[in-house]
């Protein structure tokens, strides 16, 4: 078992780290506070090839590994939490559907430019009563001729305001319960399409996160992906795969309040000395440390586990509960350790706390993941 | 390379002295990752027991070293008129041609060098070559490195030192590949080995961090390019004597041209310009000078870093600077964020300044600024930081505010100067 | 059109610090990456060759470790990486680094322009790209800040330390280029996969490429290191205490008397 990483994947680590310091890190404080989406580095991402990662050469990817696209996410959050979801509900929620379960004209249509960056992806599941109850959707879908018709609405959706297209979750029978939802691709301004305005947020302030309506908006039926009914399916194995996505983006959170920490503990003195010479922060940064680290060895092995062709949900929910538990967990912590300076905009440190939040919230709460964790094991 | 296992101590010095990171403990003796290793020698110095060897045989291209004497400076001008940096080597070569007991040789390419020629003189200089030419006012490659590379052949010095200026850094490599020498690079020291008769070259690596002292041993000229602002130009004495000897470059390729000297001895010497050997034409040469910047001659420099903010935090250096009656500095950190010009640049990669006072304010102290400007006589540091290194090397430091001293060490300087 | 990029693996120097107390490097997590100004140079090449069709050639002399630069290389966009590697280049100053790679460009033959970053931020000499050129008879361009081709014509920036002049002269010819005449590329994702997968680093030794080996190496080089040694600073100033309003009086005070000002 190698725990190192290959040659490959630590040239695609070093590349996102250098990109986040250069151009992630220099308006990560001032995005959040205006909450402008950072149009002009998701440019130069696509730029970069860095919006198609795991996706094949031949579909507009770069033909890397879940891994190498995991380390990105986590090397931009460690910078920018923001970014990081940018890029994470591009991949794995918006462009990895069409990827696995297309045809290959969607594939042709909507996977390429998604994977080339020219276009940007988001995923619509969640409702203002289907949350946790993922299944209890009223948004619907009626096959009309040559067309399907959509009505409802999706709440809390990541790149709403920025999207080309989005996958959309709708009841199409609502007599089969969960076998009776299916799964569309959907183009940004088909009439009867509508996004609402912009949500002001807690934290990962920037990210683009708004409400879609539907209203009689006319789809052509070659937009069902996979077949009528398989969209619960197709939900949650793409939620499978964006659960390390976001274990990622909270890691990233966490190592950068680890780091910011041991270093200020250097620095900072009181009662003559470094704090950091105090056993008591000693012990909490002992700790912090070893979370990370265990919540890096979860998201890591998910993202391999899915490489090497295994079923890896349980993985995936468990790097999602114990990352983001970490994140908020860390991330606390270090606003503690700073004091007065910690809850100050001047430092980044209260925005990593507030950032961390959602990941134990979104794409599953904590305690979604433990359902899904506990049935594993009790099947 | 080779480490003698049974003499190695163990004492791990070499490692944490090799800049390459290519040594390593294993068993207890030093072990060398010859990947990593570009034999540098460093190790070698420093172990205590002489355990490390580096074997080096004599180069078969080395020359008789005999038939080499005199010290040389290519003095560099712009528009004809001398940079000061080639007064300081001549006054550095003269010190160096005492030593050896050698003559000091100025060499000028240009179009109008008569005064050029007694101001070499009057530096320090025994002997002056003149080659003047129109094609030889501004600098190229070619027909310089043809002129001089031939000059060298002909009269073979022992040392020839120029102007580390991007011209000189431009020449000097081309001339030495050219007659197969070495040379050295942006040297901050030269002295002559009392032994071995050899000039010593010492230089900055590593962006600063690490100092290599360089000789060139078995090959003639030992080639140096020294940094601008870094010897000490002497006083000039007009009252000085040298031969100033005119040599002839004429283009054409028949003509061999010959001028009246103005003292001395006419010398016949002609290198031959085919289009060849111009190959660049100069379209322009444009001065970018609003006020020209003159760090390098400045007495007094009042320098701003990351702490003064903003663009407009430098008009409390610029105002500072004015009242001092001088030259206004920046760390690299600001020139990048574009807050000032690049021609205010000190450091490694910008200017190298020595004024009698530098103020360094809200600049931490990065050792590729203090490589430009740590010879300054007296510094004053101005941070918040008291844990800034600038702190380590300044002569009075003030932890505090710049944006409230530095307004009120200009009012005060005002009024004192003012009363004068 | 071919266009060949000399490029160096070097120690990333800016991020090395020094231990005054034990005079030595910290050179722990001290990365090595491409030498800045040759990342100039690849994304110079590139853009060209983007421009006006061709490939890019981007060779390097060093240890093996040297093929993690070439492979960045061809992931920002180079089509050919070449690594000089044999004991027999190690301890090689500038004038024997400069003959290896003109002896393997020499090898290459038939280029058109050949871009080296003016420096390196190790060696700081700026001394083989000139050396370079001067093996292989071509005129050389230094301190280049723009560069455009019409044809077989070449225009160049050249920085002065006051201003800069603008040159023209006709390919083939060597181009030493300054960071500030583009900014480099992101090596693409697509790209990194690539240069792992279906490109390769050709690695040459001393008997891949018509070198007299009596040019080569340590024992070939004109300049060798005496002595090194880390600089060391003697001044450890006063601190001035007090208000602002008796600092700024002990300030002036002293640089009158010292005759400063």
């Amino acid at each position: 078992m190698d725990f190192k990483l290959s040659d490959q994947q630590k040239m695609i680590q070093t590349v996102f780290r250098k990109f986040a310091e250069k151009e992630v890190e220099p308006i990560a404080a001032e995005i959040d506070e205006s909450c402008e989406f950072p149009a002009e580095n998701v440019r130069k991402m696509a730029e970069a090839e860095m919006m198609g990662i795991p996706f094949p050469q031949e579909y507009g990817g770069a033909g890397a590994d879940t891994l190498s696209y995991i380390i990105g996410v986590e090397e931009l959050s460690y910078r920018c939490a923001t970014h990081g979801v940018i890029l994470s509900a591009h991949v794995s929620l918006g462009a990895h559907p069409i990827y696995k379960y297309g045809t290959e004209e969607q594939i042709e249509k909507y996977l390429v430019p998604l994977a080339k960056g020219e276009n940007l992806g988001a995923f619509g599941l969640t409702e203002p009563n289907a949350g946790t109850d993922a299944a209890s959707q009223n948004t619907t879908a009626e096959l009309d001729g040559d067309e399907y018709i959509l009505n409802g609405n999706k709440i809390f959706i990541t790149n709403a305001g920025v999207a080309d297209t989005f996958i959309i979750m709708a009841m199409t029978d609502k007599s089969k319960g969960t076998r009776g939802i299916s799964a569309f691709i959907v183009e940004k301004n088909t009439p009867g399409f509508t996004v609402g305005k912009k949500e002001d947020k807690m934290g990962i302030n920037a990210s683009d996160t708004r409400e879609l309506i539907f209203q009689d908006c006319r789809i052509p039926k070659e937009n069902l992906l996979g077949k009528e009914g398989m969209g619960f399916k197709i939900a949650m194995a793409t939620l499978d795969g964006g659960r390390i996505g976001i274990a990622a983006q909270a890691l990233g959170i966490a190592q950068r309040a680890l780091d910011e920490t041991v270093k200020y503990v250097k620095e900072r003195e009181q009662f003559g000395r470094p704090i950091g010479k105090f056993q008591g922060l000693q012990w909490y940064i002992a700790e912090m440390a070893t979370k990370v680290e265990s919540a890096r060895n979860l998201v890591y092995k998910a993202a391999l586990t899915k490489d090497a062709g295994e079923p890896f949900s349980t993985e995936a929910a468990m790097a999602k509960l114990k990352a983001s538990e970490t994140a908020m967990d860390v991330t606390t912590k270090a606003v503690q350790i700073f004091g007065g300076y910690g809850y100050m905009k001047d430092y980044p440190m209260e925005r990593l706390m507030r950032d961390a939040k959602i990941t134990e919230i979104y794409e599953g709460t904590s305690e979604v993941q433990k359902m899904v964790i506990a049935g594993s094991l009790l099947r | 390379m080779l480490i003698i296992k049974d003499t190695c101590v163990g004492c791990s010095i070499c490692v944490e002295k090799c800049p390459y990171d290519a040594l390593r403990m294993e068993d207890g003796v030093a072990v060398v990752n010859m990947d990593k290793c570009t034999l540098c020698s460093a190790c070698v110095k420093v172990c205590p027991v002489d355990a490390i060897e580096i074997e080096q045989n004599e180069s078969k291209t080395a020359v008789d070293i005999s038939e080499y004497s005199g010290v040389w400076v290519l003095a560099e001008q712009r528009n004809n008129e001398l940079l000061n940096v080639s007064l300081e080597l001549v006054s550095e070569g003269r010190k160096l041609a005492d030593e050896l007991n050698e003559e000091l040789t100025a060499v000028v390419l240009g179009s109008d060098l008569s005064i050029a020629g007694k101001e070499l003189v009057a530096q320090g200089a025994d002997k002056v070559y003149i080659v003047e030419d129109e094609e030889l006012l501004q600098y190229r490659t070619a027909p310089y490195t043809k002129v001089v590379a031939e000059l060298i052949n002909k009269c073979k010095p022992e040392i020839v030192l120029l102007g580390a200026t991007h011209n000189g850094r431009d020449l000097g490599p081309r001339v030495s590949a050219r007659i197969n020498t070495g040379l050295t690079a942006d040297c901050t020291k030269l002295a002559i080995d009392k032994e071995r008769k050899i000039l010593l070259q010492t230089r900055p690596a590593f962006g600063g961090n690490l100092m290599a002292t360089i000789i060139c041993p078995d090959h003639r000229p030992q080639m140096s390019t020294v940094r601008p602002g870094v010897m000490t130009k002497e006083e000039a004495d007009y009252d000085r004597t040298g031969k100033i000897e005119y040599l002839d470059a004429d283009i054409n390729a028949d003509d061999l041209g010959s001028k009246v000297t103005k003292e001395g001895v006419i010398l016949k010497f002609s290198p031959e310009f085919g289009d060849e050997d111009l190959l660049t034409e100069i379209i322009q040469i444009v001065k970018e000078a609003q006020h020209s910047v003159n760090l390098e001659q400045a007495d007094i420099i009042v320098s701003g870093g990351r702490g003064v903010g903003d663009p407009e935090g430098f008009s409390v250096i610029e105002n500072l600077a004015e009242v001092l009656n001088g030259e206004v500095g920046a760390s690299r950190a600001v020139v990048d964020e574009g807050w000032i010009d690049k021609e205010h640049q000190v450091g490694q990669t910008g200017k190298t300044v020595k004024p009698k006072l530098y103020i360094a304010c809200g600049i931490s102290g990065a050792i590729q600024h203090r490589a430009g400007m740590n010879n300054s006589d007296i510094i004053i540091a101005i941070n918040t930081d008291r844990e800034a290194s600038i702190f380590d090397i300044c002569d009075y430091g003030i932890v505090g505010d710049l944006h409230k001293i530095v307004p009120m060490l200009t009012e005060a300087f005002d009024q004192v100067l003012g009363e004068e | 059109m071919k266009i060949i990029v000399c490029i160096k693996q070097v120690p990333d120097t800016n991020e090395v610090k020094i231990d005054q107390d034990k005079g030595t490097l910290i050179r722990e997590g001290v990365p090595s990456i491409i030498n800045p100004e040759d990342k100039n140079g690849i994304e110079a090449a590139v853009s060209l060759k983007e421009e006006f069709g061709g490939e890019v050639i981007v060779i390097s002399m060093g240890p093996s470790q040297a093929k993690v630069a070439l492979k960045e290389a061809l992931a920002m966009g180079a089509d050919e990486a070449i690594l000089l590697s044999d004991r027999a280049f190690a301890g090689s100053d500038t004038w024997a680094t400069a003959y290896t790679i003109s002896q393997a460009i020499k090898k290459i033959g038939d280029y058109d322009l050949i871009f080296c970053g003016r420096q390196a931020i190790d060696g700081d000499t700026a001394q083989v790209g000139p050396q370079i050129a001067e093996n292989l008879g071509l005129n050389q361009l230094t301190y280049v800040s723009k560069i455009e081709l019409e044809g077989n014509k070449v225009k160049a920036r050249r920085e002065l330390e006051q201003g800069y002049s603008e040159l023209e002269t006709k390919l083939p010819v060597l181009v030493t280029v300054l960071e500030s005449i583009n900014k480099p590329r992101y090596a693409s994702i697509k790209g990194i996969v690539n240069a792992h997968t279906t490109q390769e680093v050709q690695v040459w030794t001393a008997d891949d490429f018509k070198v007299d080996k009596n040019k080569l190496g340590l024992d070939a080089s004109p300049t060798q290191v005496h002595e090194t040694f880390i600089p060391r600073h003697e001044k450890k100033g006063e601190i001035l205490e007090g208000s602002y309003e008796d600092i700024v009086d002990n300030l002036i005070k002293k640089l009158r008397s010292e005759n400063v000002v």
